[in-house]
C-alpha cells in the first residue's frame, strides 16, 4: 500500500473509463473498501444516459471525518484512466500538481510521460487489458485497475477489496477478478515520489 | 409504544440512497409494493424486486404499467389494510398527481420515496426538486433528506407517522436525485430489524372489511365536503407533534437526532443560506470557508417542507437580519419564485428580516462551494446598496440580469 497523501483531510479521485469497463463499480469499490475499514467515503458517478462505449466518469472522495460536499471532483489528486483512447486533455483536466494518474497501457512510464508533455503529475502503468483478457476473457479492466490502485494509494489493504469485490461480481467471476486485482497489484509500475 | 427503548445494535455500511430506501422498506416488513420504473427511481424497484425474489421480504409486488396505476394499486391494497410502499420521480409524480389527492383524502398511510428529478419538456434526467415543489397541496406530508443515513431513517419514520391515528396521512421522502440516489455513503442500519418493526406495531384503522363494510371516497356534497377537508388540516396540524415524537423515539433507538429545521453555526449568525436536499452539505462546506473571511454567517436546512414548520424556523431565525433562500425549482410568475423561498418570506416580515430568493441547480447545474460564495457576495452587494429586489436572483444562468 503506497504512501499518497490526503490533501485538505480528504482524498479526491477521478475515474475515466468508458461505458462497460467498470468504472462506476470500481468507485463503488473503493468506497465500500474504504468504508470497510472505518473511513467516511463516496462514491458518485457522473450522471448521464448510460451506453457502451462512451466516455464515462466516476468519482471518489475519501476521508477520516465526515464528507460534507456533493460536488463533482474538479482538482483530483487521483486520476484513473481505464481507457487509454481518451483523450488526455479530459483526464489531466485540473489534476492537482504533483497528483497521481495511474493509467491502463502496455506503454512504458516514460513513452506515457512523453505522450501526455511531461506534465507536473506521477504516472504508473499498468496493463490491465492484457491483465483482463487472461483472467476474463474479455476486456473488463475495472478490477485490475483497482488491484494496481490499492498497491499504490492508501485507503484500504488489497484483501479488503478483495472481500469488496466478492460482493459485487456474480459468483461465477469472483476468482479470475480476484486473479486479475492480484496480477495488477503486483505488476504496475510507478515514478518515485 | 414503550419508552426509552434501547439502542438497537448497528452495523456500517455503503449504499446510496436508493438502496438504503430499499433496506428501510425492508425492515418495516411492507406488505405491497407497486412502482413503475424511471429513471433515478428504478434502482430502488431493482433493489425490492432482489429482496422480494430472494424472500427478504414478503410482499406481493405488482408490477404495473404507469405510476397512475402504480400509486392506484397501492390505495387500493391501503384501503385494504396492507401497509405499502411505492416510489417514482418527475414526470412519473405527475402522472400521479390525481391519485395523490385521492390517497389523501381517503386518509391512507402510503409511504412514497421520491429521488427529485427536472421535469419535462425539455426532457432531462437530471436532479432538481420542481417534481417534489409540484405536489406542494396534496396533504402529503413531506419530508426532504440530506444524506442516505436521512434517507434511511426518514421511511422509517414515515411509517411510523403515517399509520399514527392522529394522522393517518400518506407521506412523502424526497432527496436528491443522482446526486443522492446513485452517491453511495457510509451509513448504520441495524442488524435485526426486529428492532425497526418494534417501531411500527400494525395499528387497527378503518379498513375495507366485508364483515364490517364502508365506502370510501364516495362523492360527499357541499353539507360535509368542507369538513371533511377540515379534518385533513387538523391531521396535517396532528403531524407537527407525532414527527416531534417520533424524532425522539427513532433519536432513542437509533441513536440519531432530526429537528423539523436544523441550524449550523446559527448562534452568531446574522445571515443565514436556507437549502434542502443533498445541496446543504455544500452549503456547510461554503459556510466554513466564509466564516474563515470573517462574516457571520450560518446555514438552515429545512427537512420537514409539510407541514412546513414555522415556528421552529421562528425560533432559528430569531437573531439574523437576513435570510437567503436557494431554491432548486422555480415557481414561474410567482411573486418571488422560490417555492421555498415564499414559504420563508411571511414568517421573515413579521421578524423584520430580509428575504433573498435564489434559484441554482435547475436540471443539476452545477452548484460548487464558490457559488454559494458568490451567492452571498451578491447578497451583500444587495445590502450595501440598500436594495432588496421582489423577485428571485436565477444564479448560473445564461442570459440572466
Amino acid at each position: 500500500m503506497g504512501e499518497t497523501p490526503y490533501n485538505d483531510g480528504v482524498l479526491e479521485i477521478r475515474w475515466h473509463g468508458r461505458g462497460g469497463q467498470g468504472a462506476v463499480t470500481a468507485a463503488i469499490a473503493i468506497a465500500k473498501a474504504a468504508v470497510e475499514v472505518g473511513k467516511y467515503a463516496t462514491a458518485s458517478p457522473e450522471f448521464g444516459a448510460e451506453r457502451r462505449g462512451a466516455p464515462v466518469r466516476a468519482y471518489n472522495r475519501v476521508s477520516s471525518r465526515p464528507i460534507r460536499a456533493r460536488t463533482p471532483i474538479l482538482e483530483p489528486d487521483v486520476v484513473v484512466v481505464l481507457d487509454s483512447s481518451l483523450p488526455p486533455d479530459m483526464y489531466l483536466d485540473g489534476i492537482k500538481a504533483g497528483g497521481l494518474l495511474l493509467i491502463n497501457t502496455k506503454r512504458s512510464i516514460d513513452e506515457v510521460r512523453k505522450m501526455l508533455g511531461d506534465p507536473d503529475i506521477r504516472i504508473a502503468v499498468v496493463d490491465a487489458t492484457g491483465i483482463a483478457l487472461k483472467t476474463l476473457g474479455t476486456p473488463i479492466v475495472n478490477t485490475a485497475m483497482l488491484g494496481a490502485f490499492a498497491k499504490l494509494v492508501d485507503v484500504a489493504d488489497l484483501d479488503v477489496f478483495e472481500n469488496v469485490i466478492s460482493d459485487l461480481v456474480p459468483k461465477r467471476f469472483i476468482s479470475s477478478n480476484i486473479e486479475s486485482m492480484r496480477i495488477a497489484y503486483n505488476s504496475v509500475v510507478v515514478e518515485n515520489e | 409504544m414503550e419508552r426509552s427503548m434501547l439502542r438497537v445494535k448497528q452495523k456500517r455500511v455503503a449504499l446510496n440512497s436508493n438502496h438504503a430506501v430499499a433496506y428501510a422498506v425492508r425492515d418495516v416488513d411492507v406488505d405491497v409494493i407497486a412502482a413503475y420504473p424511471i429513471t433515478p427511481q428504478t434502482t430502488i424497484m431493482e433493489k425490492l424486486s432482489e429482496m422480494v425474489a430472494n424472500g427478504e421480504i414478503d410482499a406481493e409486488l405488482i408490477h404495473v404499467e404507469s405510476e397512475h396505476s402504480a400509486l392506484s394499486a397501492v390505495v387500493g391494497a391501503s384501503a385494504a389494510g396492507a401497509r405499502v410502499f411505492t416510489a417514482t420521480s418527475s414526470q412519473g409524480l405527475e402522472l400521479m398527481h390525481e391519485v395523490l389527492h385521492i390517497a389523501s383524502g381517503m386518509r391512507l398511510p402510503i409511504v412514497m420515496a421520491v429521488p427529485t428529478r427536472a421535469l419535462s419538456a425539455p426532457i432531462s434526467i437530471w436532479n432538481d426538486y420542481s417534481d417534489l415543489m409540484n405536489t406542494r397541496d396534496t396533504s402529503w406530508i413531506t419530508l426532504i433528506a440530506s444524506t442516505a443515513q436521512e434517507v434511511y431513517d426518514s421511511i422509517i419514520q414515515a411509517y411510523m407517522v403515517a399509520e399514527d391515528p392522529r394522522v393517518l396521512l400518506p407521506v412523502m421522502v424526497a432527496y436528491d436525485g443522482f446526486l443522492m440516489s446513485h452517491t453511495y455513503e457510509p451509513l448504520n442500519i441495524p442488524e435485526d430489524p426486529t428492532a425497526i418493526r418494534e417501531l411500527v406495531p400494525r395499528r387497527d384503522r378503518i379498513t375495507l372489511d366485508i364483515d364490517k363494510p364502508v365506502t370510501m371516497g364516495t362523492i360527499t356534497d357541499p353539507r360535509w365536503y368542507y369538513e371533511i377537508k377540515y379534518q385533513q388540516v387538523k391531521a396535517m396540524q396532528n403531524a407537527s407533534l407525532v414527527l416531534k415524537e417520533t424524532s425522539k423515539t427513532l433519536h432513542e433507538v437509533l441513536g440519531r437526532k432530526y429537528e423539523p429545521v436544523e441550524g449550523y453555526k446559527m448562534d452568531d449568525a446574522e445571515v443565514a443560506i436556507l437549502t434542502y436536499g443533498g445541496l446543504f452539505g455544500t452549503v456547510q462546506e461554503a459556510v466554513d470557508i466564509i466564516r474563515d473571511k470573517g462574516l457571520d454567517i450560518g446555514a438552515i436546512r429545512l427537512r420537514q417542507w409539510r407541514p412546513f414548520p414555522s415556528e421552529e424556523l421562528t425560533h432559528l431565525m430569531h437573531d439574523i437580519d437576513t435570510i437567503i433562500v436557494i431554491d432548486r425549482a422555480i415557481s414561474y410568475g410567482a411573486s418571488i419564485q422560490g417555492p421555498v423561498a415564499l414559504e420563508v418570506y411571511p414568517i421573515a416580515a413579521r421578524m423584520g428580516v430580509h428575504v433573498f430568493s435564489v434559484i441554482a441547480g435547475i436540471g443539476q447545474r452545477t452548484v460548487l462551494e464558490k457559488d454559494i460564495m458568490g451567492i452571498v457576495n451578491k447578497v451583500l452587494d444587495y445590502l450595501d446598496q440598500g436594495v432588496i429586489p421582489l423577485r428571485s436572483i436565477y444564479w448560473g444562468v445564461r442570459g440572466g440580469e
